[in-house]
């Protein structure tokens, strides 16, 4: 394999890179999988794998050679792909991130592993993150956290912060991530990749590892949203095994509309004093790269934007708190080694295996569902839900995508923000309003903040928008260069 | 202890399991004793990342329940209502919440009869509600000490749970009020009914009041009993105990209590604790259930004519009494035999008292339901043809029906006449024949005679006997006592 | 909103997760830091508003799909009970409960 070329040391090949060396045979699938494997062997320090399995690995690279000689032309076949450790997958152990599951292997695999590995991909191993996808930096995984690439000592953010690590780090082409509450959106922009949160019910949930099942979804992350569009037109259709999964015609997500004549909506709430000027500069450069591309900038207000984050925060941990329930060390899981009584034993068990933070969330949720404490919690924040959703259907009645920052700031120094919960919980701002509504939400690198940090552009867009999110994301790729910057000291 | 001075109010909440092929929110097997946890399913497990997904074959039973306690009428079935979670912790709850129904059940209301004694009663319904059965807990037979075993397979079978006003106000009532809804589950087939493998599941809330006073009194529940009997004895013991209790100047606790049958007693449960907090909230993942009219109207057209329905065609059209018509429409499967039996040539109130009568009494007997009767529908409208053309006496069928019991002639429509051929059992109804043996008897029975032309009724009943005795009971006793008449006159 | 031990006990019951004494206070700090946070929900008027449970609701309400009442598990269940972590003849085994 030649040391230059779309694997050359420091090289990062998008996927379309890669296809076109795959359908040329200039690479085979197995050789591109060592090569990925490699880095990643030679890589540790940034502890986004969680489990290799290079056996498991190469067969499954053997099965696209094959498919390919055999004269198949899908977009995908032959290209790599990490999961986030939410997604189970047999042969690779799934974690979600917690001692609870330390050494689960799944009797089944998740829908989107299973469609991926339908369009060819080449799973790389499982990746890390926070544990049961509950936090925002990736510190709260039970295997130690996660380094970002463009700098060792901060976060990359979370949950899905290895997922944007390795492909910012040229670990992967691809990876998956969950978001619930921005888990997509923030580590994108933490890492300098683009990522899209899709429409509620695009996405199975069947098979990812419940968190709050009324805001979870599935997406990918890739280095552009050409590439990004490949991996959701895989991932995303109806699936019979989730109730919550919507059936609807199948879209074009490739298709790619450009952004002329789009009305950009600036919500003035996301741009008040808690943003950080490097990131507010950055935000403002790429709008007016947006109407440079033939877009209008409209003013708008989504007024309860504060609000989202206590709303949030009752809805997601009463749901989590019902989901998490099922590890009680019966059927599997961690069990603990002593006890006297069955209490003590699911009581015990669930004490060893549970980090933190998803006690507190369990605690906040068993709390706010509580006798007594329903109607003005849980109700209470169901309805703000409403409220919130509402704004977002008022706003688009003036604009066809939202824009704005994906969080207040770059990503700060690892340990500075996880000794007080509530302080990490207002990092998420910008994008739990979007989660809550069920919209689709996009993060694209748009600039760059104080010590080059990456900083990311928030697309929202209305239900089932994906489309017109990545056209523009995509022209927004093709006159700027963000997305294609690499951090210092990228993988050979 | 003056019971007479109390009132007692019962409240029935009854789990029946549904008769789909598969689970409700799965696809495994709901089949009855499979070996542990060959029925259990990555879902039914509550293995991560897995999901509900709700059987059609569930909600369309819960459907026929909505119409049939409502007249065949369908505005107590919710057009839109809403699954939640019921939070709590046990090994048999693989989730460590059960999915139900709360605020919006799919059933609203509704009515059973009942009967008790001559008395006819109407026991209102408050709701019925889908949700799926817990797991089982083994506690004995196991090598490792100090554990008890969980078995999956039950886990996720689906349930209706039923649940009536407090109306009743004896354990008779509440007897009944049991037995008449297991008619209607088993009637429009939503349940089989087999108390024995958990299918019908009732517990019982008893309290106990002053004749007069208008507040409850505190209730308990009692789980875990498996038979009518034992709801019965359950009850009764419940009764007296609070009864008891508080005339020695003690107060009943809100309880959960277990029967048990071998002391027939209730005791409270040990693991019970006070007031379980289920953090009910309405389930993620699954949406509202949304029921057309297009749906009730297909499975309402679809359903079996309904008790009440079926005993008023019985009483107009075939003249039967509402006593004979009640009975009948007890059981679906004993109406269906009557209709067969009708179908096959048998005069209608014939075979009712025939069904309500010697079967029912056969059937007892050997503790065998009709669905397991020896004798077919077509079988006993053959031999109640024998009656009607005088081919055999009442009493000569009755025989025969003995043999047709025992299997003789075995599954042939025409047994009857197969065993009335091979043992010559048809009624003697030829005029000179008869003469003979009458005129052996008067020759024979002087006394009688003579008894009889002096007046005496008996004596011409005596002189009957002894002619059914010689002819081995298979003379026709109308012709006899004619020829009789006619000899002595 | 400030919680007393006896109900930072009941809620780590209800939630079956063992909280020993010595944690219990940090538990309570941090709880208290949290429902001050949501606490901000009770100041919103939301009379007349219907709670939305489901997001996608607020544009259409999509109504529950049912599936066909066919069996479709065959028999795994080495694999389904591979991970307990103790059976016996096919049984999950628990400390024994007491009825």
């Amino acid at each position: 394999m030649s040391a230059v070329g779309p694997m050359g040391a420091g090289s990062r090949p998008s996927i379309a890179v890669l296809r076109a060396e795959l359908d040329k045979r200039n690479v085979s699938a197995v050789e591109l999988a060592e090569r990925y494997l490699a880095r990643i062997a030679a890589e540790s320090v940034l502890n986004a794998f969680l489990h290799v399995d290079e056996a498991r690995t190469l067969a499954e690279a053997r099965a696209a050679d094959a498919r390919l000689a055999a004269g198949e032309k899908l977009p995908l076949l032959g290209i790599p792909v990490a999961h986030k450790d939410i997604f189970v997958t047999r042969g690779w152990r799934s974690t979600a991130g917690s001692k609870m599951l330390a050494g689960y292997t799944s009797p089944f695999d998740a829908t989107v592993v299973e469609r991926l590995r339908a369009a060819g991909m080449v799973c790389l191993g499982k990746l890390n993150c926070d544990e049961f996808a509950m936090g925002s930096s990736n510190e709260n995984s039970a295997f130690g956290p996660v380094q970002n690439p463009w700098d060792r000592d901060r976060v990359p953010g979370g949950t899905s912060g290895a997922s944007a690590a390795v492909v910012a780090a040229g670990l992967s082409p691809a990876a998956t991530g969950t978001d619930t509450g921005g888990s997509l959106r923030q580590p994108a922009a933490m890492c300098g990749v683009t990522a899209i949160k899709p429409t509620y019910g695009r996405v199975s949930r069947y098979g990812m590892i419940a968190f709050a099942s009324s805001l979870d979804q599935g997406g990918p992350m890739a280095q552009s949203a050409a590439d990004c569009a490949l991996l959701l037109a895989a991932m995303a259709g109806f699936d019979p095994r989730d109730s919550t999964s919507i059936d609807r015609a199948a879209e074009d997500y490739r298709a790619l509309p450009p952004a002329a004549g789009l009305r950009i909506g600036v919500p003035k709430e996301f741009f008040g004093e808690g943003l950080a000027a490097d990131v507010a500069a950055a935000v403002h450069a790429s709008l007016r790269e947006f109407e440079r591309l033939g877009a209008t900038l409209v003013d708008i207000s989504l007024p309860r934007t504060k609000l989202s984050i206590p709303a949030y925060y009752v809805i997601a941990p009463a749901e989590a708190s019902s989901n998490l329930s099922r590890f009680d060390g019966v059927r599997y899981g961690h069990r603990a080694a002593d006890y006297d009584d069955l209490t003590e034993m699911m009581a015990r068990s669930r004490a060893e295996g549970f980090g933190a933070e998803v006690k507190r969330r369990i605690f906040t949720g068993t709390f706010v569902l509580s006798h007594g404490y329903y109607d003005a919690y849980y109700l209470q924040a169901q309805k703000v839900r409403r409220l919130i959703a509402q704004d977002f259907q008022d706003a688009f009645r003036s604009c066809d995508l939202i824009m704005g920052p994906v969080a207040p700031t770059t990503a700060w120094k690892l340990g500075d923000k996880s000794k007080d919960p509530v302080a990490m919980y207002l990092e998420d701002i910008f994008t739990l309003g979007v989660s809550l509504a069920g919209l689709p939400g996009m993060s694209v690198p748009c600039g760059q903040g104080a010590g080059n940090l990456p900083v990311g552009l928030q697309i929202i867009g209305n239900y089932f928008d994906e489309s017109r999110m990545l056209g523009a994301a995509h022209q927004f790729q093709q006159s700027t260069d963000w997305h294609t910057l690499r951090p210092p000291g990228a993988a050979a | 202890m003056t019971e007479t001075a109390w009132e007692v109010v019962i409240g029935i909440e009854t789990h029946t399991q549904l008769s789909t092929a598969s689970k409700i929110f799965s696809g495994s097997s709901v089949a009855f004793g499979a070996p542990p946890n060959t029925q259990a399913n990555v879902v039914d497990l509550a293995l991560p990342g897995t999901l509900p997904v709700l059987n059609k074959g569930a909600v369309e039973r819960a459907i026929r329940f909505g119409l049939a306690v409502n007249g065949g009428e369908d505005h107590h079935i919710a057009r839109r209502s809403v699954f939640a979670r019921k939070n709590y912790f046990y090994p048999d709850s693989p989730k460590g919440y059960q999915i139900s129904q709360f605020e919006l059940p799919v059933v609203t209301g509704g009515s059973v009869e009942i009967q008790v004694g001559e008395r006819a009663k109407t026991i209102r319904l408050t709701r019925a509600h889908l949700e799926e059965d817990a797991g089982k807990s083994l506690h004995e037979g196991l090598a490792t000490a100090g554990v008890s075993g969980i078995d999956l397979n039950r886990a996720g079978t689906p349930l209706l749970e039923i649940v009536s006003e407090p109306d009743m106000r004896s354990a008779a009532e509440a007897v009944a009020y049991a037995k008449a809804l297991h008619g209607i589950v088993t009637w429009i087939g939503i349940c089989d009914g087999n108390m024995q493998e958990g299918s019908f599941r009732c517990d019982a809330n008893v309290s106990v009041r002053k004749v007069g006073d208008e507040k409850l009194g505190t209730r308990c529940e009692i789980k875990n009993v498996n038979s009518f009997r034992f709801l019965e004895r359950a009850i009764q013991f419940e009764v007296r105990r609070q009864i008891e209790l508080i005339e020695d100047g003690g107060q009943v606790v809100q309880e959960t209590r277990l029967y048990d049958s071998d002391k027939d007693e209730t005791r409270p449960m040990r693991s019970k604790e006070d007031a379980m907090d289920y953090r009910y909230f309405p389930d993620p993942d699954l949406l509202p259930l949304v029921i057309s009219q297009a749906e009730i109207d297909r499975i309402k057209a679809a359903m079996p004519e309904l008790p009440a329905a079926k005993r008023e065609r019985y009483v107009k059209t075939h003249g039967l009494s509402d006593y004979d018509a009640r009975l009948l429409t007890a059981r679906h499967d004993t109406a269906a035999y009557f209709e067969r039996a009708v179908t096959a040539g048998a005069d209608a109130k014939l075979a009712a008292n025939w069904i309500n009568g010697e079967l029912a009494s056969q059937l007892n007997r050997d503790e065998k339901t009709i669905a397991s009767s020896p004798v077919t529908a077509t079988q006993l409208a053959a031999l109640l043809r024998r009656i009607a053309d005088a081919t055999l006496s009442s009493k000569m069928a009755k025989e025969v029906f003995s043999y047709l019991w025992a299997g003789e002639a075995g599954d042939e429509d025409n047994a009857a006449d197969t065993i009335i051929e091979k043992r010559g059992l048809k009624q003697v109804s030829d005029q000179g024949a008869l003469e003979k043996i009458v005129d052996e008897v008067i020759a024979a029975n002087a006394k009688s005679v003579a008894e009889f032309k002096a007046g005496k009724e008996k004596a011409l009943q005596a002189l009957v006997g002894q002619v059914m005795k010689a002819s081995q009971g298979r003379a026709n006793p109308a012709q006899v006592n004619e020829i009789l008449k006619k000899k002595l006159a | 909103m400030h919680l007393t031990p006896a109900q930072l006990r009941r809620i780590a019951h209800l939630s079956r997760i063992e909280v020993s004494a010595a944690d219990l206070d940090r538990l309570g700090t941090e709880l208290t830091g949290i429902f001050d946070l949501i606490e901000q929900l009770q100041a919103v008027d939301t009379s007349g508003i219907v709670p939305l449970s489901h997001p996608l609701a607020v544009i259409e309400e999509m109504p529950l799909r049912l599936r066909e009442d066919v069996v479709d598990e065959i028999d795994r269940r080495e694999a389904n009970l591979g991970q307990a972590p103790q059976t016996e003849n096919g049984l999950f085994l628990v400390p024994k409960v007491i009825e």
